[in-house]
C-alpha cells in the first residue's frame, strides 16, 4: 500500500528530525462518538494501522460543532470522525473541509455521501428519530403508544411528552426538520403547536428524553433509537416506536479539515472508516449503516430500521436552520411558562 | 524659637524617595501579579464585550447577477442591492443575521423557475464575497454561472461589521428577553428566602444555648462541598415524576422555578450563613444589656438592636446571594425545564446555536446585575467596618428553654434540608434503575462507561484542584502582600486592588466565554494553552481570586504594620521578613486560602464548561453532562465523588491547620 | 541653647509635610547632636511623629532636608539609613525567639554565627534580660517585650536611635522603671537618640533636650528646667506641668492687672492696658503665714478658700479674691503647709505670686506669639 509506505516515510523523517521518537504519526480526531466506543474503534484501526495514532477529542454534538467553528481560523484537528453530517455541512460552508473521495466511496449508500464531487465528508451510520415509550408508566396512566407523529397531539398524552429543544439541541433540530419535510410547512408548524401543548419540558439534550422515558420521568420521549435500546438492555421499561410516517435521521460522517499537515495519515483513516470492517464496528450499536448489506439486527431495534427513515435533505436543513429556529422560538420559546 | 508659621510651603515639586533594591522587587512583583490579572481577566472580558459589537449582516452590494434569456443570452449586470431595493424583499433589519447566516438568492428573481432554461450568473465584487453553491463555499469576483436548477441551491453568506444589532435583535427578542425578568424573578426570591433561612439558623447559634451547635455548623457548610447543580438531581429524585415524595407538591411541577429556587437556597446557604453569623457575632452585648436596663420587650429588642446591628450583615448576604443565584448556571440546566434564564441563555446560545456573539451578548447583560450588586456591597462592607469597635463585649446568651427548644428545631429542619438532598444522591447513585430496579449496584460509578470524560475527568478535577490551591494561594498571597505592605505608589496599588476585587463581579460562565475568545485566537501569543490544564488552572484561580485575596488581606492586616519598618531598619531584605516571619504568621489563612480554592475548583462549572477539553474534561463538567444526556444517577454519583473527595480535603486541611499550629506557632499560646 | 562649635549630628532644616491641604509639618528647622537625647514632645497631631518618620524616611517630606553625619539622607529609603527604631507596638517578630529576633539584623551580614551569638548574649544581657534568649515574645511582659525591642534596635549599633512613643502601651510603674533603664542605655551606648512622647513627664525625666511641638511647628526647644521654668509660649506652658491661665491687662512693662488689683509681673512687652493672660503655676504661689510681712507686698493678695481637693502629697485649692476679679486661682499646698495654717474650705488666706513666676502672653490662640 503506497499511503501506507508514504506515511511511514514522513513518520521516519519525523523522527529524524524531532528528538522524541514518535515511530507514528499522530491524528488529533474531534469526535462526539459514544464515549465507551472510543478506544474500541481506535483498537480496530490500529489493527490495521498500528503506526498511526489517534488522539481522540471527544465531546457532544454541540459543543464539538461550536469548538470546531470557534477554532476555524486555526483548526486544531485533523479530522472528523463521528460528528453529525449536519455539523460538518456548517463547516463545509465555512470552507473548512478538504474534499476528499476515500478508497471505496461508490460502495456506501449516496445519502451518506456529500453531494459534492470530491465529497467534502462521508457517513458512517446513522441515528433515527425514534419514540421512547415508557409502558410502566403508560399503564398505571391508562395510556395507549402512539402509532404516528401525529398521534403524539392528542390531549391524553398532555404533560407526558419530552423532547429536545431545537435550538440547543441537534437532534432536536433533526426532528423538526423533518417534520417540515414530511408534512410541509404548514402543517408541520400546526402538528408542533398541538405537540407544543403537550410537552411537558425540552431537554438541551437528544438522549435525555429517551432517558427520562427510561427512568419514568416521563411516558413519551422523542429521542432516536440508539438511546432507547441502550435504556431497554439496562432494564427500563420502554418501547421503541418509530412513527408510521417516517423518521428523520443524522448520519455520523467524517471528514479532513483543510490545511491539515498530515493529509496523507488523514487519507488512511478516512479510507479504512468506510471500509467493510469498520461498518462491522459500527454495527455494535448502530442498526443503520453507510454501507448497504452489512448491517446486522441490534439488540431492542427491529432489523428493518433503515426503512423508517424519511429522505432528509440536509442541505435545505442548513440553509433554513436559522429561520426555522427563529420561528420556533417565537412559537414555543416565548411561551414556555412554568406550569405551576 | 517660635517662628512665625504661617507662612506657605514653598512651592516646588514633591521630593522623590529612591528606591531600594525591595522596592523595586516589591513593585515589580505587584505588576507581574497586575499583568497576570490583566490577561486573565482584564483582557478577555475586554474581547468578550468588543465580540458582542460584532454583528453579521448581508451586505447586498458584494453581490451581482447576470440573468440571461431562454437563448442563453445574458443581460446587464445588477448588483443585490439594486434588486433589493426595486423589490423590497429584506427590510435593513432583516438583513441582519448571524454568523452563520444564509439568504437564498432566489429571493431577488420573483419569477424564478427551477425548471426553466434562463440561466444565472454570480460573482461577488470584492474577493472576499462569499456565497455557497450547494454546500460550496465560493469566493471573489469570478463568474460563474449556473442553471436555473443549481442556482435555485445558491446561498448569499453574511459579512462581518461592528455595531450594536445584536443588542438591538436582543431586546427585540421577547423570548430572550423574558429571561432578564425569569433570572430577576428567581434571584429576588431566592434570595429573600435564603437570607431569612440563614438568618434563622445564624441567630439560633449565636443567640440560643440549644445544643449540638458544632453539628448544625458543620452540616450548614456541606453544600459548599457539592457543584451547585447537585441539588437539581436530588430534587428530581424528589420531587420528579417518579420522585420518591412527589405528592408533596400537589401536582406542581419541581421542573421550572421552583426547583431552581429550592436548589438555590440550598447552594447558596452556607454562603449567607458565613456573613450573616460574622455580622450577628461582632454585635456588642452592651447595647443587650442597655436595652434590657430599659425595659425593652424581647420583641422590641430585636428590632431595634439585632437587626440593626447586623443590617449590613444582611444587605451584603442578600447581594452575595443574589449573585450567585443569578449567574449560576448549573442548577437551572438541571431543574429549569423550560423557564429560560439568562445564564442557560449564553450555554444555548454558544453551544446550542453556536452563536457566540449574541452568547457575548447575554453575557455582557448579566454582567449588569452583578457588577451592580458587587458595588452596593463593596458600599456597605466599608460602612461595616466602621460599626466594629475594639472594646465591644461578645454577647453571651442565656438559656431560655422555649426560644433554645425553637432555635433547635429550626436548625434541625434545615439540617434535615441539606442531609436529605445529599442523601437522596447517595441513594440513588446506589440503586441500579431508578424506579424500576431498586437493588443496590455500583455500576453508576462505572464513569467510563457513560459521557463527560469517565474516571479521568475525576481524575483530572483532583489535579486541576491542586493544581489551583497551590498556584492560587501563592499568586494570590504575594499579591496581597504587595498590595497591603508596599509604601508608596498609591496608584500602582489602586489599580491592582480594583483587579483583584473585579473576579467577584464577573460570573464564571461570563469569564469562560471571555476566555474563549480571548485565548483561542491564534494570533494571541498564549494561544497554546488553550485546551490545556493550565487555562482551566488561571481561570478557577482568576474566578475565586477575591475572596482568597479578602482573607489575605484581613490576615495581613492583623499583624503588626511596623514589621516591614523594623525590617528596613535593620537593613534586612523584604523576602526574608516575608518568608521568616509574614508567611508563618499567616500560615492558618493561607491553609483556609488553598482549601477555599481546591473545594471551589472541584466543584465549579460554569467558568470552566466552555474551556475544558477532552484531555482535561473535569467531574463537576462531567455531573452536568452525565445529567445533560439523561445519565441522572451517574451524575449523583459523580457529584458524591466531588462531596467526599472535598470532606476528605477539609479533613486532612483541618488536620494539617492544626499540626501547624501546633508546630509552627507554639508562640501564639502564653507559656 | 547656644549654638555648639562642632556641627550637628542630625541636620533638620526647613521641613515641611502635606496631607493634601493640611500642612502636619510647617517649615520645621532643628538641629541635634551627637550623643544627645532629644524628646519630641506634643499633644497627638501635633506633628511630632510625622517629624519621627521624616527621619526614618518612612514618610517622606513635601519639602525640605535632613542631614545626618554629614550626609544627605532626605530622599533615602529606609533601608540606606543609619537608625534602630523601637515602636509603641514593640513590633517583636511572634513566630521567632527572642534570640531570633535580636539577631534578626545581624544576619546577612556575613559575621560567623559565633559572633553573632556572642553579641545577641550581649545584648540580652545589656537589657537585663539574660535568659530569655529562647522564649517567644508572647511568653515575656510588656516591659520585657520592649527592651527586647530596644535591643534588636541597637544590635546593629546603629548611629541614630529612634523610639516612637515606645513606653504609651506600659502599666504606669513599669513605664517609670523602663524610663531609668533606656536612659541609663543610651547614656552608655552614647547613641543619638530621639524619642517621640505625648507624655511631659517622660519628657521632661529623660530627655536632654526637649522640642515641644504643637500644630506643626517647633513651639519651644530647651532643658527640661528651661522648658518648665522659661515657656515660651502659653502653649508650652499649659501643656507641661500645670498653670493658672487668667485673664489680665497689661499695665506697665512688668505689671498687669486683674479686676481691680494690679501685680508685679516677669517683664513683657505689651502696651498698657493690652488684654493679656497672666500665667502661673499653682506650685508657685506661696501661702502667707500669719504675721509675716513681706517687703514687697505688691503681689500678695487676700483670697477665700473655695473647694479643697485633696491630692495625696497635696491639696489643690481654688482661690479667689477681690485683686482677681472674677478669675479663680488654683494653688497647690503641700500637706505640712496646709496643717500648719490650718487652711479648710471657706477660711480666709493671704498668698503671694511671686513677680518672675507671673508670665504673661497675649491673650487668643493657645500659641505663644503665633496667630
Amino acid at each position: 500500500m503506497n499511503t501506507h509506505k508514504s506515511v511511514a516515510l514522513a513518520a521516519l523523517a519525523f523522527t529524524l528530525l524531532s528528538s522524541a521518537a514518535y515511530a507514528e504519526t499522530q491524528l488529533t480526531v474531534y469526535t462526539a462518538f459514544e464515549a465507551v466506543d472510543l478506544q474500541r474503534y481506535a483498537d480496530t484501526f490500529n489493527a490495521d494501522h498500528p503506526d498511526i495514532k489517534i488522539n481522540w477529542v471527544r465531546d457532544s454534538t454541540g459543543v464539538m460543532t461550536a469548538k470546531l467553528l470557534a477554532e476555524k481560523d486555526n483548526p486544531q484537528a485533523d479530522v472528523v470522525w463521528g460528528v453529525a453530517a449536519s455539523s460538518l455541512l456548517m463547516l463545509k460552508g465555512e470552507g473548512m473541509l478538504e474534499p476528499y473521495a476515500p478508497a471505496g466511496v461508490e460502495k456506501l449508500d449516496p445519502k451518506f455521501v456529500d453531494s459534492s464531487t470530491p465529497p467534502s465528508w462521508v457517513g458512517m451510520d446513522a441515528y433515527v428519530a425514534a419514540i421512547c415509550y415508557n409502558t410502566v408508566e403508560a399503564k398505571k396512566l391508562g395510556l395507549t403508544p402512539p402509532k404516528s407523529w401525529k398521534d403524539l397531539t392528542k390531549p391524553e398524552y398532555k404533560d407526558h411528552i419530552v423532547m429536545p429543544n431545537p435550538a440547543s439541541s441537534g437532534t432536536g433540530f433533526l426532528d423538526v426538520s423533518a417534520w417540515l419535510q414530511l408534512f410541509g410547512e404548514k402543517d408541520a408548524w400546526a402538528f408542533m403547536d398541538g405537540l407544543h401543548k403537550n410537552i411537558s419540558s425540552y431537554t438541551h439534550s437528544g438522549s435525555k428524553p429517551c432517558k427520562m422515558a427510561g427512568a419514568g420521568e416521563t411516558v413519551i420521549g422523542v429521542s432516536f433509537e440508539f438511546p432507547g435500546a441502550k435504556a431497554k438492555s439496562a432494564g427500563a421499561p420502554i418501547d421503541i416506536i418509530f412513527p408510521e410516517e417516517g423518521s428523520g435521521w443524522e448520519a455520523e460522517a467524517g471528514a479532513i479539515i483543510a490545511g491539515t499537515p498530515k493529509l496523507d495519515a488523514a487519507k488512511v483513516l478516512m479510507d479504512w472508516s468506510i471500509s467493510k470492517k469498520a461498518n462491522e464496528m459500527y454495527n455494535v450499536g448502530y442498526a443503520v449503516l453507510a454501507m448497504p448489506g452489512v448491517a446486522k439486527p441490534v439488540e431492542n431495534l427491529p432489523p428493518d430500521v433503515a426503512s423508517k427513515m424519511i429522505k432528509n435533505d440536509f442541505e435545505w436543513a442548513a440553509s433554513n436552520r436559522n429561520a426555522i429556529l427563529k420561528e420556533w422560538s417565537t412559537r414555543y420559546d416565548s411561551k414556555s411558562e412554568p406550569k405551576s | 524659637m517660635a517662628a512665625v508659621t504661617d507662612t506657605l510651603m514653598p512651592s516646588g515639586s514633591l521630593p522623590r524617595q529612591r528606591l531600594d533594591r525591595d522596592d523595586l522587587v516589591k513593585r515589580g512583583l505587584m505588576v507581574v501579579i497586575s499583568l497576570y490579572l490583566i490577561v486573565s481577566l482584564a483582557a478577555p472580558l475586554y474581547v468578550m464585550l468588543s465580540k458582542s459589537f460584532s454583528t453579521y449582516s448581508f451586505d447586498l452590494t458584494r453581490y451581482e447577477f447576470q440573468v440571461s434569456d431562454a437563448a442563453g443570452h445574458f443581460g446587464q449586470t445588477t448588483t443585490a442591492a439594486v434588486l433589493n431595493d426595486r423589490l423590497s424583499v429584506l427590510t435593513r433589519d432583516k438583513l441582519a443575521t448571524n454568523a452563520d447566516g444564509r439568504l437564498a438568492a432566489t429571493s431577488f428573481f420573483p419569477d424564478f423557475s427551477f425548471r426553466s432554461p434562463v440561466k444565472y450568473r454570480i460573482r461577488g465584487t470584492t474577493d472576499d464575497a462569499a456565497y455557497l453553491i450547494g454546500s460550496d463555499l465560493h469566493r471573489g469576483t469570478e463568474w460563474q454561472e449556473l442553471d436555473s436548477n443549481t442556482f435555485r441551491r445558491v446561498a448569499l453568506r453574511s459579512a462581518r461589521s461592528t455595531g450594536i444589532g445584536n443588542y438591538v435583535s436582543y431586546f427585540s427578542t421577547p423570548t430572550l428577553f423574558r429571561s432578564i425578568e425569569n433570572s430577576l424573578f428567581i434571584a429576588v426570591i431566592s434570595t429573600a428566602l435564603t437570607v431569612g433561612i440563614a438568618f434563622g439558623f445564624a441567630y439560633a447559634i449565636s443567640r440560643s444555648c440549644m445544643r449540638f451547635k458544632g453539628v448544625f455548623r458543620l452540616i450548614a457548610m456541606a453544600p459548599i462541598l457539592v457543584p451547585s447543580l447537585l441539588p437539581g438531581i436530588a430534587l428530581i429524585y424528589l420531587f420528579g415524576n417518579q420522585g420518591m415524595i412527589r405528592d408533596v407538591l400537589f401536582g406542581a411541577s419541581i421542573y421550572g422555578p421552583l426547583g431552581i429556587i429550592i436548589g438555590s437556597v440550598f447552594f447558596t446557604f452556607p454562603h449567607a450563613l458565613i456573613i450573616i453569623s460574622t455580622a450577628l457575632a461582632i454585635s456588642d452585648q452592651r447595647h443587650y444589656e442597655a436595652a434590657a436596663s430599659l425595659r425593652a420587650s424581647k420583641w422590641r429588642t430585636f428590632w431595634t438592636v439585632t437587626i440593626p446591628g447586623a443590617r449590613f450583615g444582611l444587605i451584603s448576604a442578600a447581594f452575595v446571594v443574589f449573585t450567585l443565584v443569578i449567574t449560576d448556571f448549573g442548577l437551572p440546566k438541571v431543574i429549569g425545564g423550560q423557564y429560560n434564564v439568562l445564564a442557560v441563555d449564553i450555554y444555548k446560545q454558544v453551544i446550542g446555536q453556536q452563536n457566540f456573539e449574541m452568547g457575548a451578548v447575554v453575557s455582557v447583560i448579566l454582567l449588569v446585575p452583578a457588577l451592580a450588586a458587587f458595588l452596593v456591597d463593596r458600599l456597605v462592607q466599608k460602612k461595616q467596618v466602621a460599626l466594629l469597635s475594639a472594646r465591644s463585649v461578645p454577647y453571651a446568651p442565656k438559656p431560655n428553654r422555649k426560644f433554645d427548644r425553637l432555635c433547635l428545631g429550626w436548625c434541625s429542619l434545615v439540617a434535615a434540608f441539606i442531609i436529605g438532598i445529599l442523601l437522596v444522591c447517595q441513594l440513588a447513585a446506589l440503586v441500579k434503575f431508578w424506579p424500576y430496579d431498586l437493588t443496590p449496584s455500583l455500576k453508576n460509578f462505572a464513569f467510563n462507561h457513560m459521557d463527560g470524560g469517565g474516571w479521568g475527568s475525576y481524575k483530572n478535577s483532583i489535579q486541576l484542584s491542586g493544581l489551583t490551591a497551590i498556584f492560587g494561594t501563592i499568586i494570590v498571597f504575594t499579591g496581597a502582600y504587595m498590595v497591603e505592605k508596599t509604601e508608596g505608589f498609591w496608584k500602582g496599588r489602586a489599580v491592582f486592588h480594583f483587579l483583584a476585587m473585579l473576579p467577584m463581579a464577573v460570573p464564571g460562565l461570563v469569564l469562560g466565554l471571555a476566555y474563549i475568545f480571548f485565548f483561542n485566537n491564534p494570533a494571541n501569543p498564549l494561544h497554546p494553552i488553550y485546551g490545556t490544564m493550565a487555562i482551566l488552572v488561571i481561570c478557577t484561580i482568576t474566578h475565586f481570586y477575591t475572596v482568597g485575596h479578602l482573607t489575605a488581606l484581613t490576615a495581613l492586616k492583623q499583624i503588626d504594620g511596623e514589621f516591614e519598618s523594623v525590617a528596613s531598619s535593620l537593613k534586612q531584605p523584604f523576602y526574608k521578613l516575608f518568608a521568616r516571619v509574614t508567611v508563618p504568621v499567616c500560615l492558618p489563612a493561607i491553609l483556609d486560602i488553598s482549601i477555599y480554592l481546591f473545594v471551589n475548583a472541584m466543584t465549579t462549572v460554569s467558568a470552566v464548561v466552555f474551556i475544558y477539553s477532552t484531555d482535561t474534561a473535569l467531574a463537576s463538567v462531567a455531573v452536568l453532562n452525565m445529567d445533560d444526556a439523561g445519565d441522572i444517577a451517574p451524575a449523583a454519583a459523580m457529584g458524591m465523588m466531588i462531596f467526599y473527595t472535598n470532606v476528605v480535603a477539609r479533613l486532612v486541611h483541618a488536620f494539617l491547620s492544626r499540626a501547624v499550629l501546633s508546630r509552627t506557632q507554639a508562640w501564639r499560646s502564653r507559656g | 541653647m547656644a549654638p555648639s562649635s562642632n556641627p550637628a549630628y542630625l541636620q533638620i532644616s526647613n521641613l515641611w509635610k502635606a496631607f493634601g491641604e493640611f500642612h502636619a509639618l510647617k517649615d520645621v528647622s532643628l538641629d541635634i547632636k551627637e550623643g544627645e537625647f532629644v524628646c519630641f514632645l506634643g499633644p497627638s497631631g501635633c506633628g511630632k511623629t510625622t517629624l519621627l518618620r521624616a527621619v526614618a524616611g518612612l514618610d517622606l517630606q513635601s519639602r525640605g532636608t535632613i542631614r545626618q553625619g554629614g550626609r544627605d539622607i532626605s530622599t533615602l529609603p529606609p533601608s540606606k539609613r543609619d537608625y534602630g527604631i523601637v515602636f509603641q507596638s514593640y513590633a517583636l517578630f511572634p513566630n521567632l525567639t527572642i534570640a531570633k529576633n535580636i539577631a534578626f539584623g545581624l544576619e546577612n551580614t556575613k559575621r560567623p554565627k559565633a559572633e553573632i551569638e556572642a553579641r545577641v548574649k550581649e545584648l540580652l544581657a545589656l537589657v537585663g534580660l539574660p535568659d530569655q534568649a529562647n522564649k517567644y515574645p508572647s511568653q515575656l511582659s510588656g516591659g520585657q517585650q520592649q527592651r527586647i525591642a530596644l535591643a534588636r534596635a541597637i544590635a546593629i549599633s546603629p548611629g541614630l536611635l529612634l523610639l516612637d512613643e515606645p513606653l504609651s502601651a506600659l502599666d504606669a510603674k513599669v513605664r517609670v522603671h523602663l524610663r531609668h533603664e533606656i536612659k541609663e542605655l543610651q547614656r552608655k551606648l552614647g547613641v543619638t537618640t530621639i524619642m517621640v512622647t505625648h507624655d511631659q513627664e517622660e519628657a521632661l525625666s529623660m530627655a536632654d533636650r526637649i522640642v515641644v511641638m504643637n500644630h506643626g511647628v517647633i513651639e519651644q526647644v530647651g532643658t527640661p528646667t528651661e522648658i518648665y521654668r522659661h515657656p515660651k509660649t502659653l502653649f508650652v506652658a499649659d501643656f507641661i506641668g500645670e498653670t493658672n491661665k487668667l485673664q489680665a491687662r497689661a499695665t506697665n512693662k512688668n505689671g498687669v492687672a486683674f479686676g481691680t488689683g494690679e501685680l508685679r509681673c516677669a517683664p513683657h512687652s505689651f502696651d498698657a492696658d493690652q488684654p493679656v493672660i497672666a500665667a502661673i503655676r499653682p506650685e508657685d504661689v506661696i501661702p502667707h503665714e500669719t504675721g509675716f510681712k513681706s517687703g514687697e507686698a505688691h503681689n500678695l493678695i487676700d483670697v477665700v478658700i473655695g473647694e479643697m481637693e485633696f491630692l495625696g502629697s497635696f491639696w489643690r485649692t481654688r482661690l479667689r479674691g477681690k485683686k482677681l476679679g472674677d478669675e479663680v486661682l488654683f494653688a497647690d499646698f503641700s500637706i505640712n503647709a496646709a496643717r500648719r495654717l490650718g487652711l479648710a474650705e471657706g477660711g480666709f488666706l493671704t498668698v503671694e505670686l511671686p513677680a518672675e513666676r507671673l508670665l504673661v502672653f497675649p491673650q487668643g490662640g493657645d500659641h505663644g506669639s503665633g496667630h
